[in-house]
């Protein structure tokens, strides 16, 4: 447990440092936000309408664009290796990166979507529905994501092959977030319901994405 | 003969070559028969006309797309838990097969909709899980692509194979809840199927003769990437003992 606790602080500890990747996320976010109305048009009440689907697919991309970090840096200098050969079991250690690496990107992505809204003329029930799904959305994202980054890593290529494994699997996680904030603002649907399968889908995640990334590891670094 | 000894890949080349000529006849008569029913027997649908017979092939090949996927996995298993060549050469013949009968699908699908539905693609829920079929089939393909080294490539093809098949229900499940205008399945109901027998006569004779297609070009296919493999391997060894002949 210890050790767990000794990973995650350090993780984060390189991630807000000079060379850490935690804000390029949350830039690429506020980017993508900003592109869009260049896009659709100013129209306010089409942004309105649409901001939820906006906002999650900017959180969509911008997690996907700091997954290559996960693990290809504790690849590179070697700290990989030396996780591999720990006493910790390789699932548990590589859950802790990825909950390190959600409350560094993640998360601060969450923050920023009610700040976001504010652009997309989203009122103020909408945005809570955004922040809400988003937090019970994202961590899935991060742990799917582990999975390709863990293949990438394994295979030594990076980078696109990335995205492209991953995007198809989180489309359930896109489907049912955006479904449930828009349940919140326009009904007619209870927002319970997909609610509370898009967190079934994140506690699903946490089983199979360290299991299923600890497994590619394991054969590409034999 | 017990089946095991089949694991060995020489025993199972001398069987393969016995079999194809075999299966080859057997798809080309089946599927002349099937073809034969569909199209001079079956009567046209009272609602859909001739556009009817494009069921003949769609059909089948999206029960084949599924099912490619299951032999797929069946092999990814065999590479993570045996660690057998043969599963990583099954495995990896199987993603393009699998992914032309999607893609067959797909396009006879939206060929289907255009005079049906009015346009060749809708965002409905079965549409949509095949293309995200179609995608993940890619993905797998890509993987092959990417690694120079076969058994590398075979355990990250294998394990993203078996993510593929536990995330597969999920989106299904997600696609299906997120829109539906596409009919429901007609054919496999607790309640007996809702077609008519004499459309659904020619139908069962199209999918045993699809079947039978898909494992003939299996087996085909796995044929020549054991001779590919065995090819590299002979080339690896001529290049070492040129580059230590002349050392």
């Amino acid at each position: 447990m210890r050790a767990l606790a000794a990973l995650i602080a350090r993780d984060m500890r390189f991630a807000l440092r000079v060379g850490g990747g935690a804000l390029v996320a949350l830039l690429f976010f506020l980017t993508v936000v900003t592109l869009t109305p260049f896009a659709l048009g100013p129209d306010l009440a089409l942004l309105a309408r649409i901001g939820p689907a906006i906002l999650w697919l900017g959180a969509l991309l911008s997690s996907l664009l700091a997954l290559d970090r996960l693990l290809s840096v504790d690849h590179d200098d070697g700290s990989l290796d030396l996780i591999l050969m720990a006493e910790t079991p390789l699932e548990l250690a590589l859950a802790a990166k990825a909950i390190a690496h959600w409350l560094t990107t993640g998360l601060p992505l969450v923050v920023a979507a009610p700040v976001l809204g504010l652009f997309l003329n989203l009122d103020f029930s909408a945005s809570a529905a955004v922040l809400l799904t988003l937090l019970a959305g994202t961590p899935a994202l991060t742990f799917i994501g582990l999975i390709g980054a863990a293949l990438t890593v394994a295979l030594r290529r990076g980078g696109l092959l990335l995205s492209v494994l991953v995007l198809p699997l989180t489309i359930p996680v896109l489907i049912f977030g955006v479904a449930a904030s828009n349940a919140a603002i326009v009904g007619p649907m209870p927002f319970g319901a997909p609610f509370t399968i898009l967190c079934a889908l994140t506690l699903i995640s946490f089983v199979v994405g360290p299991f299923a990334a600890a497994a590619a590891i394991k054969s590409g670094l034999e | 003969m017990p089946l095991i000894d089949l694991a060995n890949p020489t025993r199972f080349l001398r069987l393969v070559e016995r079999l194809l000529p075999w299966l080859a006849g057997a798809v080309t008569l089946v599927i002349a028969i099937g073809i034969y029913q569909a199209f001079f027997v079956a009567p046209d649908d009272y609602q859909q006309g001739a556009t009817v017979k494009i069921m003949f092939i769609h059909v089948p090949s999206a029960w084949l797309s599924m099912f490619g996927w299951a032999v797929m996995s069946i092999a990814a298993l065999g590479t993570l838990v045996w660690r057998h060549p043969l599963a990583d050469v099954t495995a990896k013949v199987a993603a393009p097969i699998g992914a032309a009968f999607t893609f067959i699908c797909l396009a006879t699908g939206s060929l289907w909709g255009r005079p049906m539905w009015g346009t060749y693609w809708v965002w409905d829920a079965r549409l949509t899980s095949v293309l995200v079929l179609f995608l993940m089939y890619l993905g797998v393909i890509l993987v092959w692509r990417t690694v120079e080294d076969p058994s590398r490539a075979a355990r990250a093809a294998a394990i993203l194979t078996l993510v593929g098949a536990i995330n597969l229900p999920i989106i299904k499940f997600s696609v299906d809840w997120w829109n539906t205008l596409h009919q429901p399945a007609s054919v496999f109901r607790i309640s007996g199927p809702s077609i008519h027998p004499a459309l659904l006569f020619p139908l069962a004779i199209m999918a045993i003769g699809f079947v039978l297609l898909y494992v003939t070009l299996l087996l085909a296919a796995i044929r020549t990437e054991i001779l590919r493999r065995r090819l590299r391997i002979l080339q690896l060894m001529q290049a070492e003992s040129a580059t230590s002949s002349r050392s």
